[in-house]
């Protein structure tokens, strides 16, 4: 009655699915391997101390990146500092507060499509807004589009964190009479914590890679400037600069540079997984 | 020291509770006042160019600086090409990890295997398009493309795709390099819905005999497809706004050809190589006009990516 | 009851042990599964009647820390040889499951996704087939106008039967129901206990339940089960009315679980 022949079939057709997914992994992972193989090898004979010691260099002269790596720092500090308070406020909102009304789920919507929106974009409403009205790029612009880039991600995990915070904390502290505004700080959000952090690190690795939102608003400064007012270097729009250029010198500098942010975006993420998972294990 | 009456102090902890309140309610409505704000400001920059070539901005190939004479229809194209082909590219492979992350892939490596495709997604597209210029683009102009150029560049129909010179550059290596960047997204949106399918649903298929494969393919896809979809969509939504890489790779030429071997452009290349030179009103605000569309395009997608997604989080809510 | 005193067995359980990774879930089990006849397990939860179930048709081996030691011979080839091909030893033992799993297609698909497996039939013949199974289902004239409906749109006990029909649309020797009953309503309980007593005049039928009173209906011989052991196994009206084991007839008046 079982007909042998559809069952080989089916059984080839199984191995055949099977392999192919197998081979979609390593497809996945050749490209992963390729690239971070070319980042070592491009990247690390360029990675001198001289990268950390000295300002970005004219063409055809030594240089480093210092004022670039100063300037990503300041940027993304700023923009992390603004867009996390904000964040993490608004996350509460939908996680606590927002379980009646139109306001809660529409905000939940339009902040996961902000959150996938195209960065130069947002790069784009920075100068609109501010660069044409002080008429000169600057720091502030550019913590300002990193901010904007901070929000969604930190919105999203902080109400994804607060959703996971059994409500028998919340009823336990509520039984003891305390206020929803000290429940909420000295409870729920401390059992968060890890979460939110978790978070918090995924965005700074997202916005330190960023370099359309950077374009129109922070530009570049070939020298050393910690005035958040002025037009400030920063690694990805000088790695975006110095690699289309024609000159050996800058493009090695951008091999540095691109080594670089690269170790640090994925330490960042490496990191974040651990700790959340740490947390994760020992609540 | 002064002591205050418990209705003194009551009365304090609930004003305390409003502010509160009132501070993270502002928090959330600056989300909404951020969308109306972006959307508000591209339009008001748009303007000019929105008065000056109306809905012919949508259909004119034309982008000509020196005569002021701009039109929209050559990196809209760019950015649909270069993003559908990524997905023609992206879908099959990520349903393919995702199969062998949740269903093949020994336990002990799934964690590691499962970070080592999301960390695709967390290497700046800064970095993709570099390594795309130096490392992918001569290998790809000097061994693949001659390829296509001799065997699909002869084909009918779908020949003149394939043929050109091969430069290394173009339409084709640019969504290639899309691929890549957003097959992490599709498939971490595939694991996470292949994971709320029953247990039971899986073993009763198991039950009568299926393979795994027949499992995957005529159980787990379709009784998650609306959420494939929206992972699909998503990845779409990524693609399209993508711009760094594509920058470096495109090739950057106003020229609609049919060849994907060719230079061409996208709505993201154009703003990043563009704005900051661009002089004259006319030319900034149509490429502020540009970003308008843009941001409409992928605001559909991923509004449709997310109506998708709460849609099988609502049918789950209710079989729970 | 021993092995060796029922006299049709379909199936036979030797030394069965059954581990989830090191911890032991069943303890040396030796019973025989009596052809077209309704075996129950019962006993109290966790006592492994469903892990056992589930070792009929190697269930376990889709959870890789899973293992069974032993043997079950089925028309006299072990079960649980490696070289026991999954896909044909799921073809001749069907199960169905505690809550209803209607797969994501219409009613008639789902019925025919069994069957596809195995046999390459005309369409005629497949509508022949389907038809057969939803009537030996009891379930025919409730669905006959509405074949390419999805089966989700049942109720919860036309589902049920809808898996039922499914399973059996195969044609399996051995039917394996895992507390089949726990997520329905009463009146659909009783139309499912029904059935089951029409279909074993043409499968052997191993049911697992928590409800006694199901089991004391249904079953020809019932094994009670208590922590991985089997405790008692014997034809129903002398486990109910007459148990050996003191601690059988605790279970059983309710003194515990």
């Amino acid at each position: 009655m079982i007909n042998l022949n559809l069952y080989t079939r089916r059984r080839v057709i199984n191995a055949v699915g099977l392999t192919v997914s197998l081979l979609a992994m390593l497809f996945g992972l050749f490209w992963l391997c390729w690239i971070l193989f070319t980042l070592l090898d491009h990247g690390l004979p360029a990675l001198t101390s001289v990268v950390f010691t000295q300002m970005t260099p004219p063409p055809g002269s030594s240089g480093g990146l210092l004022n670039a790596i100063s300037g990503s720092l300041m940027m993304t500090v700023v923009g992390t500092l603004i867009g996390t308070p904000i964040g993490i406020l608004a996350g509460t909102y939908l996680a606590e507060f927002g379980h009646r009304g139109w306001m809660a789920p529409l905000t939940r919507f339009i902040n996961d499509i902000l959150l996938s929106a195209p960065s130069i974009v947002i790069g784009l409403f920075v100068y609109e807004i501010y660069v044409v009205h002080v008429k000169h790029f600057s720091g502030w612009a550019g913590a300002m589009a990193l901010a904007i880039l901070v929000i969604p991600i930190v919105i999203r995990t902080t109400e994804n964190m607060l959703r996971l915070v059994p409500s028998t904390l919340r009823e336990a502290a509520a039984a003891l009479g305390a206020p929803q505004w000290k429940i909420i700080n000295f409870v729920t959000l401390r059992a968060a914590r890890a979460g939110i952090i978790t978070g918090v690190m995924l965005a700074v690795a997202r916005i330190s890679g960023e370099t359309a939102p950077l374009l129109f608003t922070s530009l570049n400064n070939q020298f050393w400037n910690s005035n958040m007012d002025q037009p400030m270097a920063n690694l990805p729009v000088v790695i975006f600069q110095f690699a289309m250029s024609p000159y050996e010198d800058w493009q090695r500098l951008a091999w540095a540079g691109a080594l670089l942010i690269t170790l640090s975006v994925l330490t960042l993420n490496i990191l974040a997984r651990v700790l959340f998972r740490q947390s994760a294990t020992t609540h | 020291m002064p002591m205050f009456s418990l209705e003194a102090r009551l009365k304090r902890q609930a004003v305390l509770d409003m502010l509160f309140r009132t501070l993270t309610r502002i928090s959330a409505f600056s989300v909404l006042a951020l969308l109306a704000a972006i959307i508000f400001s591209l339009v008001v920059g748009s303007m000019p160019a929105i008065h000056a070539f109306g809905f012919g901005f949508l259909t004119s190939p034309e982008w000509d600086p020196v005569n002021d004479k701009f039109g929209a229809l050559i990196p809209i194209v760019g950015t649909l090409i270069t993003s559908g082909i990524a997905l023609l590219i992206a879908i099959p492979v990520s349903f393919g990890i995702a199969i062998f992350l949740t269903e093949l892939s020994p336990r002990i490596l799934r964690r590691p295997l499962g970070i080592a495709i999301e960390l695709l997604a967390g290497i700046p597209s800064i970095i993709y398009g570099m390594w795309g210029l130096f490392v992918f683009v001569p290998v790809f102009a000097d061994h693949v493309e001659p390829w296509l150029n001799d065997h699909l560049g002869v084909m009918p129909y779908i020949g003149p795709l394939f043929s050109g010179p091969p430069m290394g550059i173009g339409i084709l290596t640019a969504s290639i390099i899309l691929s890549i960047m957003v097959i992490p997204f599709i498939t971490s949106v595939m694991r996470d819905v292949f994971d709320v399918v029953p247990t039971l649903l899986k073993e009763s298929a198991y039950g009568l005999g299926a393979t795994t494969w027949e499992v995957m393919w005529r159980i787990v896809l379709p009784y998650t497809k609306v959420g494939v979809a929206g992972g699909i969509m998503l990845g779409l939504g990524r693609a399209l706004g993508e711009t760094m890489a594509v920058t470096f790779v495109i090739g950057n030429a106003h020229e609609l050809t049919k060849s994907l071997l060719m230079p061409g452009n996208s709505i993201s290349s154009a703003l990043a190589n563009e704005f900051t030179e661009a002089v004259g009103e006319l030319y900034t605000s149509s490429l502020i006009e540009l970003g308008l569309i843009l941001f409409f395009i992928t605001f559909v997608v991923l509004s449709i990516a997310r109506f998708m997604l709460y849609k099988l989080g609502q049918r789950e809510g209710q079989a729970a | 009851m021993t092995v060796e005193t029922i006299a049709n067995p379909k199936v036979v359980v030797k030394d069965l042990n059954f581990y989830y990774g090191n911890y032991r879930a069943l303890k040396d089990i030796n019973l025989s599964i009596a052809e077209k006849m309704v075996t129950a397990f019962i006993g109290p939860s966790g006592c492994g009647k469903s892990t056992l179930l589930r070792t009929f048709n190697r269930m376990y081996q889709l959870y890789p820390k899973q293992k069974a030691t032993g043997e079950i011979i089925l028309d006299g080839a072990n079960i649980l040889d490696p070289k026991q091909d999954l896909n044909m030893l799921r073809a001749k033992i069907g199960m169905v499951f505690q809550k209803p799993t209607p797969f994501p297609m219409s009613i008639y698909d789902n019925i025919a996704f069994g069957v596809k497996l195995y046999e390459d039939l005309s369409k005629h013949d497949m509508e022949v087939r389907v038809e057969w199974a939803l009537k030996k289902a009891a379930l025919w004239t409730e669905v006959k106008d509405k074949l390419k409906q999805s089966g989700t749109g049942l109720s919860g006990g036309q589902q049920q039967r809808l898996c039922i029909a499914r399973a059996i649309a195969v044609k399996p020797q051995v039917l394996l129901l895992d507390e089949p009953t726990s997520a329905l309503d009463p009146i659909s309980t009783a139309h499912i206990e029904k059935l089951i007593d029409e279909l074993k005049e043409d499968f052997t039928i191993v049911i697992v339940t928590h409800n006694l009173q199901q089991a004391a209906r249904v079953a020809d011989y019932t094994a009670y089960m208590y922590l991985g052991d089997l405790v008692e196994f014997g034809d129903t009206p002398t486990v109910f009315t007459n148990p050996k084991r003191k601690e059988t007839e605790d279970y059983i008046t309710g003194r515990f679980g």
